[in-house]
C-alpha cells in the first residue's frame, strides 16, 4: 500500500529547507514557492543567480537555493545589470518591494528596463513598507492610513501612487511587463504562468521582464488573512488593474 | 620588450587596466576623468569585455558590486563628487568582501567645488568615506609611469585580500601626457581562487551568497573582527612609501602624488640655499607608512612639513605618526591651486631660515 501512494506535492528544489521569517498570513512565502517551482521546471536553479532587496524580503538570499546576492537598498536591478554583463549566459532575476523598487531604487528601476537588460524582475506591491514597521510606500492608495500618513495619504501633500508597471511598459526597452495578484487560487496560478513566463524569456535572451504581483500585509494594514485579501481586492485592483501591459513576443509572433 | 608611448593620464589608466585584464568597467561622466570611460568604451567592445556607462555613480558601483560577485575583474572610475555618490557601494563592497579597483581623479570641493587638481579627499579615501567599520587600501601614484604599474598592484592586492583598492590621482594627473612603459607583470602573489563567487551553482552543492548583512550582534562582530585582522595583514604586508635625502636633513617633507612631485624640485632649490631638504612620499595613503616617520625621526632636524593641496587633511596622519617627538609644519593650496616649488621653499625658510 505505502508504495502505491503517488507524491503529488512536495517542497520545490528552488527553495531551501529553511524556516521563513515571513508573519502569518503574507504572501512573500507564496511567491516566493512559485519562483522556486518556476526554477525547477525549467531546470534552471543551477545557473541562476538572483537578488534580494532590502525590505521584507531581505533575507530572501538564505531560502532560495540558487546563488544569491544582498544589495542595497533599491540598488538590486544595477547589481543585477552587473552580474548579468559579466555572465550573459547565466539567468539573472531581482526580488523587489515597493519601495525598494519604485521610491528609493526608481533610477535604477527604470534604466535596468530603458537598457532591456535580459534579466527577470519580481516586483512584490503590497502598498506599504512592510519591514520598518508600516509606513507609507510610493505605491500607498489615496487616502489610505499608514504610519506616516496617519489621516490617510493626502494626494495634495504626499503625492499620488506611482503605477511602475504602466510607467516602464512605455520604455522600449522593457519587453514583457504583467500584473497579477495573489488574492485566490487562481490569481496564484496565473502568477505562477507570469513567472514561468518572465523566466523563460530571459532563458531566451529576451528582457527586460518585470512581474508586479499585488500582495498583501495584514500585519501592517491591521487586518486578518481573510480580510486583507479582501481589502486588495477592492483597494487594489481598481487602482493598479491587472493583465499584461506589454508582450513583445505577441507583436513578434505576428 | 615593450617601449614606451606618450599617453594622457587618464588613457594609461584604462590601457593597464585592461592589460590586468580587467573585464568590466562600469562609470559615469565626470571631469577631470571622463576619458577613462572613453578609452574603455573604444577598447573594451573589440575585446569582449564589458564597458557600460550607468545611469548614475550610485548604479555603477552597484553594477561593480554585481560583477566583482561573481568573480570577474572590474573597475569603475570617477572623481570627487562622484566618488561621494559611490560611498554607499563602496561600504557595501567592503562588508561583503568583494575584489574591485576604484579610481579617484580627485578635484576641488567641497560640492560641486571645482574641476582643477585637488587632493582634498585624503579624509574621504582613508577614514571610511562611508558608514561601517572598514578601510581600504588607497595607492597615490606620483606619475603616470608609477600608475599604470599601481593598477596591476591594485587588482592583485584586491584579490589577494577581497576589497576594493583605490587608486587617488588628481587631476593633473589625469590630464597631463607622459612617456610610459606597460611592462609584463611580474607578480609573485600567489591569488587565492574565488571559490565563494556567486556565479552559477553548476554543480556545486551549497548555494553561495554576497552578503553585508549580520542581524545577530555577534556574528557582526565577528564579522568586523575577522575584517579588521585582514586590514592588519595589509597593512603590515603592504604598506608602501620612497624615501628621500632623509639621513641627515634639516626638514623633511611630506607629501604625496603631484604634490611630491613637486617637493623633489624644492628639494633642489633648497640646496642651492645650503638647505638640507628630505621627503618621505607615502604610496600608499592608507596603510599610512607610519614606519617612515620612526625610521627618520633622528634624521631631522626642525622636525616635518606637509605640503598638501588641501587645507590640511594628510598632516593629521603625520601627527599621529610623529606622536609629538618632532614638530610637524603645514603648507598648503586648496580649490585647485598647485603650490609652486618657491611657495613651498618659503615655507621652508620660515621654518628653518633663521635658524640655519
Amino acid at each position: 500500500m505505502e508504495n502505491n501512494r503517488e507524491i503529488l506535492f512536495k517542497p520545490t528544489s528552488g527553495l531551501l529547507d529553511v524556516p521563513t521569517h515571513y508573519c502569518p498570513g503574507c504572501t512573500h512565502g507564496v511567491i516566493h514557492r512559485l519562483i522556486g517551482e518556476v526554477m525547477e521546471e525549467l531546470d534552471i536553479v543551477d545557473k541562476t543567480i538572483g537578488v534580494a532587496p532590502v525590505g521584507c524580503s531581505v533575507l530572501a538570499y538564505d531560502y532560495f537555493a540558487c546563488d544569491m546576492f544582498e544589495a542595497a537598498h533599491g540598488r538590486a536591478p544595477a547589481v543585477a545589470t552587473g552580474i548579468k554583463r559579466a555572465n550573459p549566459d547565466k539567468i539573472v532575476f531581482t526580488y523587489q518591494g515597493d519601495g525598494d523598487l519604485a521610491a528609493i531604487g526608481t533610477a535604477e528601476a527604470v534604466h535596468v528596463a530603458a537598457r532591456g537588460e535580459k534579466i527577470v524582475t519580481i516586483f512584490v506591491n503590497n502598498c506599504i513598507y512592510g519591514m520598518t514597521g508600516g509606513q507609507m510606500a510610493p505605491t500607498t492608495l489615496p487616502g489610505q492610513k499608514t504610519e506616516t500618513s496617519p489621516y490617510g495619504r493626502d494626494v495634495a501633500t504626499q503625492g499620488y501612487p506611482i503605477r511602475f508597471s504602466e510607467m516602464v511598459a512605455q520604455l522600449d526597452g522593457s519587453y514583457y511587463i504583467e500584473r497579477v495578484s495573489v488574492d485566490k487560487v487562481a490569481g496564484v496560478a496565473k502568477t505562477k504562468k507570469a513567472i514561468k513566463k518572465a523566466f523563460q524569456n530571459a532563458i531566451d535572451g529576451k528582457g527586460y521582464n518585470l512581474v508586479e504581483v499585488l500582495s498583501i500585509c495584514p500585519t501592517n494594514w491591521g487586518l486578518n488573512t481573510e480580510e486583507s485579501l479582501g481589502w486588495l481586492r477592492e483597494n487594489m485592483i481598481p487602482y493598479y488593474p491587472l493583465g499584461v501591459k506589454k508582450d513583445l513576443s505577441k507583436e513578434e509572433a505576428k | 620588450m615593450s617601449e614606451k608611448v606618450l599617453m594622457k593620464g587618464n588613457e594609461a589608466i584604462g590601457e593597464a587596466a585592461l592589460r590586468a585584464d580587467c573585464k568590466c568597467f562600469f562609470g559615469y561622466p565626470i571631469t577631470p576623468q571622463t576619458e577613462i570611460s572613453a578609452y574603455m568604451a573604444k577598447k573594451m567592445p573589440t575585446m569582449g569585455r564589458v564597458f557600460l556607462q550607468a545611469e548614475s555613480e550610485i548604479a555603477a558601483i552597484h553594477m561593480i558590486y554585481g560583477a566583482a560577485g561573481t568573480g570577474v575583474r572590474c573597475m569603475t572610475s570617477s572623481s570627487s563628487p562622484g566618488i561621494s555618490l559611490k560611498a554607499e557601494g563602496i561600504s557595501y563592497i567592503a562588508g561583503a568582501e568583494l575584489p574591485c579597483v576604484i579610481i579617484n581623479i580627485v578635484r576641488g570641493g567641497p560640492g560641486l567645488g571645482g574641476i582643477q587638481p585637488a587632493q582634498s579627499d585624503y579624509f574621504q579615501a582613508t577614514k571610511g568615506g562611508a558608514h561601517g567599520d572598514f578601510h581600504m587600501p588607497v595607492f597615490a601614484p606620483s606619475s603616470i609611469q608609477e600608475m599604470v604599474d599601481l593598477i596591476q598592484e591594485a587588482f592583485d592586492v584586491a584579490d589577494q585580500y577581497r576589497t576594493p583598492v583605490m587608486i587617488m590621482g588628481d587631476g593633473m594627473l589625469g590630464q597631463m601626457m607622459e612617456p610610459v612603459e606597460f611592462k609584463e607583470s611580474v607578480s609573485t602573489r600567489q591569488l587565492p581562487e574565488k571559490t565563494w563567487a556567486a556565479n552559477g551553482r553548476n554543480g556545486r552543492v551549497n548555494h553561495n551568497v554576497i552578503n553585508s548583512l549580520f542581524l545577530k550582534s555577534e556574528a557582526l562582530e565577528e564579522h568586523n573582527i575577522h575584517l579588521q585582522k585582514k586590514f592588519d595583514a595589509i597593512t603590515e604586508n603592504e604598506t608602501k612609501y620612497e624615501l628621500m635625502n632623509t639621513d641627515n636633513a634639516d626638514l623633511i617633507l611630506v607629501a604625496y602624488g603631484t604634490t611630491a612631485r613637486i617637493c623633489k624640485n624644492v628639494i633642489k632649490l633648497a640646496k642651492a640655499q645650503g638647505i638640507n631638504l628630505g621627503l618621505i612620499r607615502p604610496i600608499t595613503l592608507w596603510p599610512y607608512p607610519a614606519a617612515a616617520f620612526d625610521a627618520t625621526i633622528g634624521n631631522t632636524k626642525f622636525g616635518y612639513l606637509a605640503v598638501e593641496m588641501s587645507m590640511g587633511q594628510m598632516v593629521e596622519d603625520v601627527r599621529l605618526s610623529v606622536e609629538g617627538r618632532k614638530p610637524v609644519h603645514f603648507y598648503g593650496r586648496s580649490g585647485g591651486m598647485i603650490p609652486a616649488p618657491e611657495d613651498i621653499l618659503n615655507k621652508v625658510m620660515e621654518i628653518v631660515g633663521g635658524n640655519k
